[in-house]
């Protein structure tokens, strides 16, 4: 099926190449029937593009060694369902995954405004589908999945080990949704300029493209940090690596023009800026892609150096270019309707909160691309760490916080003083009472954290109030118990209220991540079986070693387990068992032994955690191999003279890696442990599950029927008042 | 068997790209593009009303300042409506 692959991938960029054309061409000339074929290539383009990613998927299902990418990333030994996700494991397939995601999308868009946006869509169509022709021309020819094996190996190499988590299963296809999904908004904006329709319309009509990629995007993030905490074995959750911070970048711009544009849609202000952010979101998501493929910038998740930096920079500087000529050449069509009418209003708030998010998203910008700009300048790379980031993060996000209070409870256009009292008083006292507690507790020790936790309350007590009021509200039109009045006041004002549950969310997001990095106690402790280290109020005992040779359901050896089991007590009384395990995985490297190739090769670390409310304790394991280096070559000698049938040496080597394992768990060596106590870090989870509940409520589609009754009900009322003269 | 399937594909992008340029009696009329537009600027805007009623409801909004913006948005409302009208009846 190799063929049948790549031939998808080149009818992929001819129909994608043939559906620019038409689209331009319907567009200029008013040919409908044009438009509507080059839309219909787009769905061409997505369901080849799905067919070659079945027949990838499939030769990774079925280990078709045949398939060199298949050879390279997965194995027989690898579980079906990581040999399922391992098809993104790659360079290749991951691409391959993108141009599929981004060509469902642009069917789903084009499909739902095939009768609205009518002079925009072709111009979005050509724009959707020239992302669509730069990434199946590097399939086809740089980096094509669809490369033979010969000849075809036996066995593959199998899946970094480190991929093999549950995270990585939708960790990367939710990131590439939340990229392809923005490529959406930018398309229609692009067009939008083009045809110098610069009112709402572009907006309403992408608005749920935007939202589900904010959505998709901050889920893939979550989930990176998740599996960074549980699987990478430093102990954290997020450590500003410059590919963390690919992912960020669009996230907060796209959350700022989610924002900016209901100042649009109401107002008709701030068209430039508007177009200015989303077009900044689609460049910045196309750079994420690139930081990731092009080995420009060091990052743990990076897939290393490739061919494809140049290609990705010639795209970026063309939609950079592109993007600032269309803005500049159509600034008389971009001026605002109307002019601010008060500081005091939502309009400000939402306002500053752009600001606040367009200046963090620079800070990280400078911060991951300094090594270059220092290379540029000073001849010299150098970096600049999470100190340096936290130093303008921190403050911004304190700033952001206090504004996602402000925002619900402001009104458009002017709040009075006396208004503003009214919503602000309860709140801001819940956020003192809470300040002062707490700083009578000690938490004034980390001025920062203290305040976070401050504001965190005060959000949380504005939009209780934002509810509380809506519920009473509800209840007085329709005399319905409380609990069916919030729930029809939601329904009925999914964005509204989807919203000010994102912002709850974020909110409890942000205190989780105060507590936990302004009071954790950390530790790196040399422990033998027996000895006892104390982090934090919490003893930790190092209670015996482990040691395993795990070998595939093939039988062949898969990997070596070295680890520790542990107990924790507090002032004597036990608080949990925890075990935490290194894994050695055997590399594939002709030139090593054959017992030393199972030291030399990929290590991973599971965690031992014991997570709860209050706090987590973390522990992972560094086991000393250097004491069992000796006895490591003497193997790899007896094995290098022997003269043994392939069998006799799986057999010896089976044994041998046995009573190596045998002897570290009889006699184990110190071993290193990395012992953090940090507070609430499950509420960093929490609330980011809170945010994302908030934003698929807003995502939600009304259900029809209640659209239509909404509908028919305000069209007598509007009817009404065209009979009474204004 | 490669073979077989790339032509299968083949043909079937071909039929489906070219259908619009098959039949061009057939494509939907430019009035229901407008409508679908006008429709969803309808919808946008009652939802405004809403919005603007729910703050006047839970405080955020005064008497005098609600009743400025409803009659306002009423008002656009009432000229989106008057454009539907023009088209004459939709499909539903």
């Amino acid at each position: 099926m190799l063929i049948a692959g790549k031939a998808c991938l080149i009818l992929v960029l001819a129909t994608s190449l043939y559906g620019i054309a038409a689209s331009l061409y319907g567009a200029r000339t008013g040919r409908r029937e044009w438009v509507a074929s080059g839309r219909r290539a787009v769905y061409a383009v997505a369901a080849t593009t799905a067919l070659a990613f079945v027949i990838l998927e499939a030769a990774f299902l079925r280990s078709d060694f045949g398939f060199t990418l298949v050879t390279t990333h997965s194995s027989t030994t690898t579980p079906a369902f990581y040999r399922a996700t391992a098809v993104w494991s790659s360079q290749e397939g991951s691409l391959l995954l993108w141009l599929l995601l981004l060509s469902l999308w642009s069917s789903l868009i084009l499909f739902l405004t095939r009768r609205r946006l009518r002079e925009i869509a072709p111009y979005a169509t050509a724009v959707l589908l020239g992302f669509a022709v730069f990434f199946a021309a590097v399939l086809v020819f740089l980096e094509t999945p669809f490369q033979q094996a010969s000849p075809a190996p036996a066995e593959g190499m199998g899946l970094n080990p480190l991929l093999r988590h549950p995270s990585m299963m939708i960790h990367p296809p939710m990131l590439y949704s939340g990229y392809t999904l923005f490529a959406v908004p930018f398309a229609f904006a692009v067009g939008a300029l083009i045809t110098r329709r610069l009112n709402a319309d572009w907006i309403r009509g992408t608005r749920p493209f935007t939202l589900a990629a904010w959505f998709f995007l901050g889920v893939g993030i979550v989930l990176g940090a998740r599996w960074s905490y549980s699987e990478l074995g430093w102990g954290g959750y997020w450590a500003w690596d410059p590919v963390e911070n690919a992912s960020l970048m669009p996230w907060l711009t796209g959350t700022a023009f989610l924002h900016s544009v209901m100042i649009q849609e109401r107002r008709g202000m701030l068209k430039i800026w508007n177009v200015s952010l989303v077009l900044a979101t689609g460049v910045l998501a196309i750079l994420g892609t690139f930081l990731v493929r092009s080995g420009i910038l060091d990052s743990i998740h990076a897939f290393g150096a490739s061919t494809l930096g140049v290609p990705f920079l010639a795209l970026i500087v063309t939609m950079i270019v592109g993007s600032i000529v269309l803005v500049a050449s159509r600034a008389s069509d971009l001026r605002s309707d109307h002019k601010l009418d008060s500081l005091l209003s939502r309009e400000s708030v939402f306002l500053l909160n752009n600001l606040v998010l367009v200046a963090m998203c620079f800070v990280i910008f400078w911060g991951t691309f300094f090594p270059l700009i220092s290379e540029a300048i000073t001849g010299e790379e150098a970096s600049v760490g999470p100190p340096w980031f936290d130093q303008y993060t921190v403050p911004l996000a304190l700033m952001l916080v206090l504004l996602s209070g402000i925002g619900p409870v402001i009104a458009w256009r002017r709040a009075t003083a006396s208004n503003l009292r009214r919503n602000l008083l309860k709140p801001a006292l819940a956020g003192l009472v809470v300040l002062a507690v707490l700083a009578a507790l000690g938490a004034a020790s980390e001025p920062a954290a203290l305040l976070m936790f401050g504001l965190g309350a005060f959000v949380l007590a504005a939009v209780s109030q934002e509810l509380w009021r809506g519920v009473r509200a509800r209840r007085a039109m329709s005399g319905d118990a409380a609990p069916r009045a919030l729930v029809q006041l939601v329904r009925r004002n999914r964005r509204r209220y989807g919203g000010y549950l994102v912002h709850a969310g974020v909110s409890v997001l942000f205190i989780g991540i105060a507590a936990s990095s302004s009071f954790q106690d950390e530790k790196e402790v040399l422990l033998k079986p027996g000895q006892t280290a104390t982090v934090g109020a919490y003893e930790v005992t190092y209670v015996k070693p482990t040691a395993d040779l795990k070998a595939a359901p093939n039988g062949r050896l898969e990997k070596i387990d070295f680890g520790a089991r542990l107990r924790v007590t507090r002032d004597g009384e036990k608080v949990a068992d925890m075990t935490t395990v290194k894994s050695y995985f055997p590399s594939l490297a002709p030139f090593l032994g054959p017992i030393s190739r199972f030291f030399e090769g990929e290590a991973t670390s599971e965690v031992g955690l014991q997570a709860g409310w209050r706090r987590d304790i973390w522990t992972a394991i560094a086991p000393d191999i250097g004491s069992l280096r000796p006895r490591i070559e003497e193997g790899d000698k007896v094995f290098s003279g022997a003269n043994l049938s392939p069998e006799q040496r799986d057999a010896f080597l089976g044994q041998a890696l046995t009573g190596l394992t045998r002897s570290y768990a009889n006699d184990p060596p110190p071993a290193t442990f990395r012992l953090i106590v940090s507070p609430m870090v499950t509420w960093i989870w929490i609330g980011a599950l809170i945010a994302f509940l908030g934003g698929l409520i807003a995502l939600w589609p009304p259900p029809r029927g209640a659209r239509s009754r909404v509908t028919a009900g305000y069209a007598a009322k509007v009817g009404r008042e065209v009979r009474i003269p204004a | 068997m490669d073979l077989l399937l790339v032509l299968v594909v083949v043909a079937l992008i071909a039929l489906l790209v070219s259908a619009p340029l098959r039949r061009r009696g057939a494509l939907e009329e430019e009035e229901s593009a407008e409508r679908a537009e006008l429709e969803a600027a309808r919808d946008a805007k009652y939802r405004e009303i809403r919005d603007a009623e729910l703050d006047h409801r839970t405080g955020k909004l005064s008497d005098a300042d609600w009743r400025a913006q409803d009659r306002a948005l009423r008002a656009e409302a009432v000229d989106i409506l008057r454009r539907l009208d023009e088209l004459g009846p939709g499909e539903d």
